[in-house]
């Protein structure tokens, strides 16, 4: 399976990400966030990577595989575990003068740094007048039957905290040409790449070290009539899967990606629901005060008018992801709770 | 004896038994001849039932687990020195102190076989916390027990297992302070196991983790971890000492991490066979095999019958673990809080229907 050539391609020795690709010229999400990381450093020697076991290891998920042999020691370093303190180390070199980028081992150890990241790097511009261009990744997101230590959705936590960008994409091109631009922006950002999508989804993506993707736009991934469907993350891609099965039953389901959590694109949003009239806020974080309570309350304040249906929800228990796969399963909604859910809304 | 990088700075290591077995310190640790026979017992269960979840996890019966080869001394040795009231807060690589401690195996093992959170043993009957992965973060717990024991004038106190990657967290620290600013009953045991995950040792700190102990305020003594018995005569000082009244320890145990981080890792990407080669001739199985058997208190057979034994109780975990069954779905719901409030059952209602 091309899957399996894939991942045995991705944990290859010492060659630039991009020789990595398929021979088709296609890129994983996890080669696409590691060509925009190698890019950038090639492009600007102020950016470097710190974080657990990102060096000689090459990082949990092999990311930055064969960056230690290219950069050296000091431009990856492996720090010691302490995720507050690798927090705070980026926040001092960016003071510095320096564009430090983060590895969390899974995003679900950011909150083991969560005081520096919210109350001292999210505030520093604001106190200081100090730009602080910091980027803190990790792999978020479940689907993976990796228990409720390795598969939190921290979005809503850092989209809440003031003074943060957070990024959540969903293709390989969204996530090189987004991860570019926040390592060029002078705030502090929180990128959230999806392990599930890592090795799942690949696509032909650009080779110009200069292309960047905006960070705060939402893109519609799918065209569609009848429902829209707004979501991030690997929930787009089994969107696009129900998108196709109700095809199938006579149901055009426009999909919009929001990509990036905050700033949120609010008007990509109205523009699909003002074309549909029905909407499906489907979203991978806690369903209570999770991202889509926000894209809901948005929706209903400012697209009241145009709606032929209540906003709908649909999203994780406020319950802990499970270990369990049938639990994970339940915990998930599945494509077919997607279908249900926009059969439900045609139908209205 | 070849040892890691860390102990070419002169801090002495505490050893009852040189790598060959014979005695090269005080061997007389307070256990008669029954508790010694029960050391060796412990670590060949440990040992059989370790390798048998390696084959449990590579036969898809366990979806990751994180062995202890080479860690059982350190392991048994410092479970074995405590009490039953006392409790123990472990990281996640702690199976073989789990079962010095009573709890049951099969139990255990439902958190690495993903059909629970934690693993459904009791970890207030057991004495034993939930496995923890957040590294470091069972340390703070451990201090907090220890002082809520101390406010009811029990004499129990708690041992919180912790590795050298944890000794570089924040909460290691906090942990430490706090425990003696306060005299809490606790014991902070390191594995200092050389590894953490890709990051040896020389890599995390610059001086030995028992040498931070005196700017606490508390004794910090480095043991051979691989010496059963040394790592029990230190654990039992720290737990008579916590007894006492006289506040937490801190023990560093030099061990080695034979296997893989996890069965998802692959340690050859980072360090070499011949390191392994050397800490598998300072195996703490036969060491203190040797021990015991040339000082009288076992003979072969006593080793032959805990190979036997251990053989068919794994026979017995692994049979009653492939028999668990998924959980039913609507499980989702339950053990979030101890009575479920109006947000989550509307939620669950709204998921399952009256189910
Ligand atoms: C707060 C936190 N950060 C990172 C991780 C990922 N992680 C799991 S185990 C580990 C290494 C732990 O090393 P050590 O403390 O030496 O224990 P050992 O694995 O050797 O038993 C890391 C980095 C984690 N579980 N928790
Ligand atoms: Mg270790």
């Amino acid at each position: 399976m091309s899957a399996r050539t894939l991942e045995a391609g991705a944990a290859g020795h010492g060659a630039e990400p991009r020789g990595k690709r398929t021979e088709a010229g296609e890129a994983t999400y996890l080669i696409a966030i590691a060509e925009a990381l190698w890019e950038e450093m090639e492009r600007d020697e102020r950016v470097f990577l710190l974080g657990e076991d990102i060096g000689v290891y090459g990082g949990a998920f092999k990311v930055t595989e064969g960056f230690l042999e290219r950069f050296g020691p000091e431009r990856v370093m492996d720090t010691p575990i302490a995720e507050e303190t690798i927090t705070g180390i980026a926040i001092g070199a960016a003071m510095e003068g320096f564009r430090p980028v983060a590895e969390f081992q899974y995003a679900d150890f950011m909150s083991s740094g969560f005081d520096m990241i919210t109350t001292a790097l999210g505030r520093y511009h604001y106190r200081s007048g100090v730009p602080l261009p910091v980027v803190l990744r990790g792999p978020s997101g479940g689907g993976v039957r990796a228990s409720s230590f390795h598969s939190f959705n921290p979005e809503p936590w850092f989209a809440h905290s003031p003074g943060l960008k957070v990024i959540c994409p969903a293709f390989p091109t969204d996530a090189k040409g987004l991860l570019k631009s926040a390592i060029r922006d002078d705030n502090p950002v929180i990128f959230l790449e999806h392990k599930w999508i890592y090795r799942r989804i690949k696509e032909v993506v650009p080779e110009d070290p200069d292309f960047l993707v905006p960070i705060g736009r939402a893109r519609v991934v799918r065209e569609g009539s009848d429902v829209s469907i707004v979501s991030y993350g690997m929930l787009v891609h089994w969107a696009l899967e129900a998108a196709e099965q109700l095809e199938g039953r006579g149901i055009s389901a426009e999909i919009v990606d929001l990509r990036t959590i905050q700033p949120l694109d609010t008007e990509t949003v109205l523009r699909s629901v003002e074309k549909t009239s029905r909407v499906l806020v489907l979203y991978e974080s806690h369903r209570f005060l999770g991202v889509g309570a926000e894209v809901a309350a948005q929706i209903a304040e400012e697209a009241f008018e145009h709606l032929d249906a209540p906003v709908m929800r649909l999203a994780p228990p406020n319950v802990p992801i499970p270990f369990s796969p049938t639990l994970e399963d339940a915990y998930l909604p599945q494509v077919p709770d997607i279908v249900a859910a926009v059969e439900r809304l045609a139908a209205w | 004896m070849s040892a890691p990088e860390t102990t070419d700075d002169g801090f002495p290591t505490l050893r009852c038994l040189a790598p060959d077995g014979t005695p090269v310190g005080d061997v007389e640790v307070g256990l008669d001849e029954e508790g010694l026979r029960a050391l060796l017992r412990w670590m060949i269960l440990a040992r059989r039932l370790d390798r048998e979840c390696m084959a449990l996890q590579r036969q898809g019966e366990l979806t990751v687990y994180p062995p202890f080869e080479g860690q059982e001394a350190a392991q048994v040795g410092s479970a074995a020195a405590l009490g039953p009231r006392d409790m123990v807060f472990p990281s996640f690589r702690e199976l073989a102190a789990a079962i010095v401690r009573g709890v049951d195996a099969v139990e255990y093992l439902q958190y690495h076989r993903g059909t629970w959170h934690g693993g459904p043993y009791d970890p207030l009957a057991t004495g034993f916390a939930p496995i923890c992965v957040p590294v470091a973060t069972q340390l703070v717990h451990a201090v907090g027990w220890a002082l809520g024991a101390k406010l009811d004038g029990s004499d129990a106190c708690a041992l919180a297992y912790f590795g050298d990657g944890a000794a570089s967290e924040g909460d290691f620290h906090e942990a430490a302070n706090l425990a003696a600013v306060f005299r809490a009953p606790v014991i902070l045991f390191c594995q200092n196991n050389g590894w953490a995950i890709s990051v040896p040792s020389r890599a995390q700190f610059a001086a030995p983790i028992a040498a931070r102990a005196p700017g606490y305020g508390m004794p910090g003594v480095r043991v051979d971890g691989n010496d059963v018995l040394a790592v029990y005569r230190a654990t039992r000082q720290a737990v008579e000492r916590a007894r006492a009244g006289d506040g937490p320890s801190l023990i560093e145990a030099l061990t080695y991490r034979i296997g893989p981080h996890t069965t998802a890792d692959d340690p050859t990407r980072y360090r070499d066979e011949a390191e392994v080669e050397r800490w598998r001739a300072l195996d703490p199985i036969v060491r203190y095999r040797r021990f015991l058997e040339a000082v009288g208190v076992a003979d072969a057979g006593f080793a032959a019958a805990c190979e036997a034994e251990a053989e068919a109780w794994v026979g017995t975990v692994r049979a009653e673990l492939v028999a668990l069954g998924a959980p039913p779905a609507s499980e989702v719901f339950d053990h979030v809080f101890a009575e479920p409030p109006a947000t989550l059952r509307r939620q669950r209602e709204e998921a399952l229907g009256g189910a």
